[in-house]
């Protein structure tokens, strides 16, 4: 997801939000000036790692158009309307924005959006053509660590997808404090980032994601994404990177401390 | 499907009752619940509709819910909503719901209660059991196909458009709120139209006369299986917004299904029914704790005096001489 800053015409004076970080491009505000020309952030949609017919006839094509095209769409869009009045919210990365919205579990009005904006985002690269299959490697070690078997960590994921009342995601998670990982699940927007989780690939159990293609038939869908769409690779590349030492590190200011040894990956580029 | 009733006992429900003779009674609340202890429950409930058919085969009864059609034909409501929609929606949705509910309450103390009972002991003030989201969407299901009807939609009359004036300021105001709160019930749930008599909502609390201005009309909204009754409300319409509701007709379009609800299939007919038997209720609930209220008073013991006067009658009555 790209993070874009717009140069506009109107000159505003400049509250400095307490929890800012000036990563991105900001001319005029290290010598404390007031009053200079205002950047707004914006996020843009970005699009899924293959077409929107790559994913058939899991995924069809349809299913993509209205599931990324409208509802992701949406999410973004509504956010960018709502980062527009709000100077306070610019400039975070997404991750961040997602932890200061969340509010520690009393959300602001922009949680559902930035976090539905994230969760799709994170969603499609999940999956790729030709998923499926098997982890290899590290994450397979890692897995048959912590689950006992890949068909252990299989049947955790798929039952507790099936178990998700309402809507919501499973995730498979790192977990930061536990190093190990683990199967959650989540309603609504929420995300294991706003507690010590990394994400590592997710489901979206919304029934929106499955209902054109598969109707009612929760289980099939959840099968067919174990089968045919999950991408390994992605949650491999994750994986990894999560081990190295970090080149960024994200204080996010309600965590009680960070770990250098683990970042938070940034979803967009 | 038939759907079974059976007349209650008041005093002394069991399950293991012999198989009834059946009743069949329009679908709507009945008069205030009396009888029933369950530990749990511990504030006045409605009387509910019972829905429980109690087969007898090898001396084996057991309590089961059955799914009930709605009360019109699959594709009665084409085009608005299509007859594919009704084929999933309560041919699969709503009819897992009823058969999980009964996986869930066989041989359990749930078998005996009425649904609207079950879900307010299983909501357990917000900690849900095991049972509470199976019961309470069969129960949610039932009621919204009742909310609708084929060539539905226009305005109320009568006594409900004056209380829909009167407490929302105009039926169009009505409108926009209730859409407005089917809209933003963020992931899964439910709007409501719901008829408020309860002053307070919290029990043991002690409840100054009522009048009929704390009588109202509320919308609220409820996420995934809650409903008002667990509010202690009398729900009157609902608009379902889970997903499934929707997705296959109007796809991301809530908005759309929203205004088309209220445009073509609305019952007002149904929600007038269950306002004059929601007010009918509070009416009878209010005369009840007038009553016990009235009892109380009677029954109150005299300051310092353990015994009443009886007893005081028969320790002055010790002179055998004057006793005769």
């Amino acid at each position: 997801m790209a993070c874009h800053l717009l140069l506009t015409d109107f000159t505003l004076p400049l509250k400095s939000p307490k929890l800012s970080h000036s990563r991105q491009q900001r001319k005029g505000r290290s010598n404390g000036s007031r009053k200079v020309s205002t950047t707004v952030a914006y996020y843009g949609l970005k699009t899924p790692p293959y077409n929107l017919d790559g994913l058939e006839p899991y995924m069809s094509k349809r299913a993509l158009e209205v599931h990324w095209g409208v509802r992701h769409r949406g999410f973004v869009e509504d956010l960018n309307r709502q980062l527009r009045k709000s100077d306070i919210l610019y400039g975070y990365t997404m991750d961040e924005l997602v932890k200061t919205t969340f509010n520690n579990g009393n959300p602001l009005p922009e949680f559902n959006n930035v976090a539905e904006a994230w969760n799709h985002d994170f969603f499609w690269e999940s999956m790729q053509p030709g998923g499926g299959d098997m982890p290899k490697l590290g994450l397979l070690g890692q897995i048959e660590k912590d689950f006992g078997s890949f068909t252990n960590f299989r049947e955790k994921f798929v039952e507790t997808a099936l178990s998700l009342f309402g809507s919501g995601w499973v995730w498979l998670v790192l977990k930061r404090q536990d190093k190990r990982l683990a199967v959650v699940k989540t309603s609504n927007s929420i995300n294991p980032i706003v507690w010590e989780g990394i994400p590592i690939l997710n489901l979206d159990m919304w029934e929106h994601a499955y209902y054109l293609d598969y109707k009612n038939d929760k289980a099939k869908y959840v099968s067919m994404f174990m089968n045919h769409l999950v991408s390994w690779n992605a949650a491999t590349d994750l994986l990894e990177t999560c081990k190295l030492t970090a080149t960024r590190i994200c204080r996010a200011p309600y965590l009680g401390g960070f770990e250098p040894d683990i970042c938070f990956i940034e979803r967009y580029r | 499907m038939k759907r079974k009733k059976k007349k209650k006992n008041p005093r002394k429900p069991t399950r293991r009752m012999a198989a009834a003779t059946s009743m069949v009674t329009s679908s709507s609340f009945t008069f205030p619940f009396q009888g029933l202890r369950l530990p749990i429950l511990s504030y006045p409930c409605m009387k509910p509709e019972r829905r429980i058919m109690r087969k007898d085969a090898s001396n084996v009864i057991t309590a089961t819910y059955e799914l009930k059609p709605p009360p019109y034909p699959l594709n009665a409501l084409e085009p608005h909503m299509s007859r594919e929609t009704l084929e999933y929606h309560w041919g699969k949705h709503h009819r897992t719901y009823v058969e999980n509910l009964n996986k869930q309450i066989v041989g359990t103390d749930l078998e005996g209660p009425s649904l609207e009972d079950i879900i307010i002991v299983t909501y357990n003030r917000g900690d849900i059991l095991p049972a509470f989201n199976s019961a309470a969407q069969a129960w949610n299901h039932d009621f919204f196909w009742e909310s609708t009807r084929p060539g539905g939609g226009g305005k109320p009359s009568g006594d409900l458009l004056d209380l829909i004036k009167r407490d929302f300021g105009s039926f169009e105001r009505f409108t926009e709120e209730f859409q407005s709160a089917a809209a933003t019930q963020f992931g899964s749930g439910y709007a409501w139209l719901a008829y408020k008599a309860n002053r307070l909502g919290v029990e043991n609390a002690v409840n100054p006369w009522s009048s009929d201005n704390d009588k109202k009309l509320v919308i609220v909204k409820s996420p995934n299986a809650v409903n008002p009754l667990v509010w202690d409300y009398f729900p009157l319409l609902t608009i379902d917004v889970w997903e499934h509701a929707y997705y296959l007709d109007f796809q991301n379009r809530r908005a759309e299904y929203i205004s088309m609800f209220m445009e073509k299939l609305v019952s007002w007919e149904a929600v007038n029914a269950r306002l004059e038997k929601a007010k009918a209720e509070a009416a009878e609930r209010e005369m009840e704790e007038e009553r016990r209220k009235k009892e109380e008073e009677e029954w109150k013991p005299t300051d310092g005096d353990d015994d009443d006067e009886g007893l005081e009658m028969y320790v002055d009555s010790d002179d055998d001489s004057e006793a005769e």
